[in-house]
């Protein structure tokens, strides 16, 4: 077992532009679910606009890349105001089954066939991210984080990720200490309060909407920045999951939890999987892996490190459910 | 009896005029379905007054309550508060324009402090705004003067000791106090209270209904559904008795506690006729 690769590679996937993919997708979901109690089950959607509003534009129609985020800020306000408009009125149980649904439109179309002229269909897109290339000032060589090499382009995706994940927490902060961030609060608690002391509940759940979803475009910006492709299968539902889990394992409604959810989650399931990978391989020279072959062996790990990671991640909602930053005493309570 | 209702000059009868009322109500009806929940032909409430609606089980007063506020709309009618039209007016436009109410069912926002229910509860705050909200300077001194206000009130709604405390610990009374002073945020003209005394211990309601009466003595106008009559006679200016949907009677306590109607409405038309010899 080479444990120096095993954590530096698994400390590099907890922050890498990866993880800041996560980090922001699920930022943009605690503004709706966390702050404001909006079920949005379709978090994978917003990402999903959000990346192909940025390749389609570059790839297809060679845009300038300003005007490419430029879009990718607008369609997902777009669809935060579609998605609005039809359910908001209704009870939070809509909302769910719509988000979802939305959100699975969205990527079967953007598998579909017939668009395939637009979307790439399954293959996607690639050449899209020559301007980040462009922008990159690190010497492609990279770096190395112990024993895991960081290419230049990934460095530059990694550091200016960080700025940019910096930005948008500080506003997300900013926001909610505010008397704004307090009637979202107010109708996560009980919205017919916040009515009846005056406040237009609707609109502040359409801004919270748009800011959460744009929050979440742009994470699904960096997801296919950092793979130089943008494919249909990356904003499948589990994604909408696993940022649920992020900001559960983080702290609901706290700035830092998903920030730090994302590192735990992403680190326990890379450090179990390469762990694994290590235990069941097998060299010319040495025939015998570390775990018996009855046990596991190379063919089945895979699958076991989302059982590992599942346990551990139980483990900790049980002992901790107010997650890592989350405050024990808002845990006492139910939300009604 | 600290209240002298005797005082009152309006007429005892079902929609009756009161001069300058606050609260005029024509011909609002309601159904769900087959059921006719709400079927006012007409009716005022008096200004500065402490009025109370009571009425059996299923009478229509919470449902009155839910259109009056917009938390409802009615299949007919139309209602003025202070001369302007209410009809169709969303719920948190009634609230901005004067008049606040409170819920059978308190709705203290549990995983918010004290303090923030009530900092809530103020109009027009500059930092509600999103762009605005970003940029603590401009909404610090007025959030100031808030918060001075909101601890003015808890001292006052004897909350101040818990200012810090999420609202879901308080007690079932507690919370009660604390929606009527959320509700004084507002700084609401007309206050409607929903069963302020449900589930509130004998030794709260005291310092509740005199909490009641200072709000008539400020200038508010009291208008609230209670089952609670000790508590409606000891405070009520005025009383407007509901039963299926209907106002039957108003009045001062005396006047309908002796109307035959409001009798037979909360104990049945036949109360006095011995059923077994017939059935």
């Amino acid at each position: 077992m080479n444990w120096g690769l095993i954590l530096s590679n698994s400390f590099y996937t907890a922050i890498s532009a990866n993880a800041i993919a996560y980090m922001l997708v699920a930022t943009g979901l605690n503004v709706h679910f966390g702050y404001t109690g909006l079920l949005n089950f379709g978090q994978a959607g917003f990402a999903a606009i959000g990346a192909y509003s940025l390749s389609i534009p570059i790839s297809r129609f060679n845009w300038p890349w300003p005007f490419a985020v430029l879009l990718v800020i607008v369609s997902a306000v777009a669809l935060a105001l579609l998605l609005g408009f039809t359910t908001l009125r209704l009870r939070a149980d809509y909302l769910a089954i719509v988000t979802i649904a939305v959100a699975e439109i969205i990527r079967l179309s953007l598998n579909s066939v017939r668009f395939t002229w637009l979307t790439g269909g399954n293959d996607g897109l690639q050449g899209f991210t020559s301007f980040m290339e462009k922008l990159n000032p690190f010497p492609q060589q990279g770096i190395w984080l112990w024993k895991q090499k960081i290419d230049g382009y990934r460095l530059w995706l990694l550091v200016s990720g960080w700025v940019l994940l910096m930005v948008v927490a500080t506003l997300v902060y900013l926001l909610m200490r505010s008397p704004w961030g307090r009637v979202l609060r107010s109708i996560r608690e009980d919205e017919d309060a916040a009515r009846s002391l005056g406040k237009n509940v609707f609109a502040y759940k359409l801004q919270s909407l748009m800011i959460g979803g744009a929050i979440g475009a742009i994470g699904g910006v960096w997801l296919v920045l950092d793979k130089q492709s943008s494919q249909p299968g990356d904003f499948a539902t589990t994604f909408t999951f696993f940022s649920y889990t992020i900001i559960i394992l983080g702290g609901v409604a706290r700035v830092k939890g998903p920030v730090i959810g994302t590192m735990i989650f992403l680190f326990v399931i890379q450090f179990v999987d390469i762990s694994l990978q290590q235990a069941t391989k097998t060299t010319p020279s040495d025939p015998t892996p570390l775990l018996p072959t009855w046990l596991i062996d190379q063919n089945n790990y895979a699958q076991l490190r989302f059982m590992v990671a599942g346990f551990a991640l139980a483990a900790l909602v049980v002992f901790r459910p107010q997650g890592i930053f989350g405050d024990k005493r808002e845990q006492a309570f139910d939300v009604h | 009896m600290s209240t002298d209702t005797s005082a009152v000059p309006f007429e005892s009868v079902p929609g009756s005029q009161k001069p300058d009322a606050i609260l005029v109500v024509d011909n609002v009806t309601r159904s769900f379905g087959g059921l006719t929940a709400v079927n006012v032909a007409h009716l005022e409430i008096p200004r500065h007054r402490i009025t109370a609606l009571i009425g059996p089980n299923g009478a229509g007063k919470t449902t009155l309550f839910n259109l009056l506020t917009g938390f409802d709309e009615p299949d007919t009618g139309e209602w003025k508060f202070n001369g302007l039209s209410l009809g169709g007016v969303a719920a948190h436009k009634v609230a901005r324009r004067g008049m606040v109410r409170t819920f059978q069912l308190t709705k203290a926002l549990s995983r918010m402090t004290i303090i923030d229910n009530m900092r809530l509860g103020a109009r027009n705050q500059r930092g509600e705004s999103v762009w605005r909200g970003i940029i603590r300077p401009i909404w610090a001194s007025q959030e100031q003067d808030i918060t001075q206000k909101a601890e003015d009130l808890l001292e006052r709604f004897n909350l101040a000791h818990m200012r810090d405390e999420l609202a879901g610990s308080l007690s079932g009374g507690q919370r009660k106090l604390l929606e009527m002073a959320r509700a004084l945020m507002v700084e609401p003209e007309m206050v409607m209270l929903d069963e302020p005394m449900a589930g509130v211990n004998p030794a709260l309601k005291q310092s509740l209904l005199q909490h009641i009466k200072v709000l008539r003595d400020e200038g508010r106008t009291v208008l609230f559904v209670e089952h609670d009559m000790d508590m409606v006679r000891e405070i009520s200016d005025w009383i407007i008795v509901m039963a299926q949907g209907e106002v039957i009677a108003e009045g001062t306590f005396d006047d309908v506690g002796s109307n035959s109607k409001v009798v037979d409405a909360y104990l049945g038309s036949h109360h006095d006729v011995d059923l077994g010899d017939h059935a």
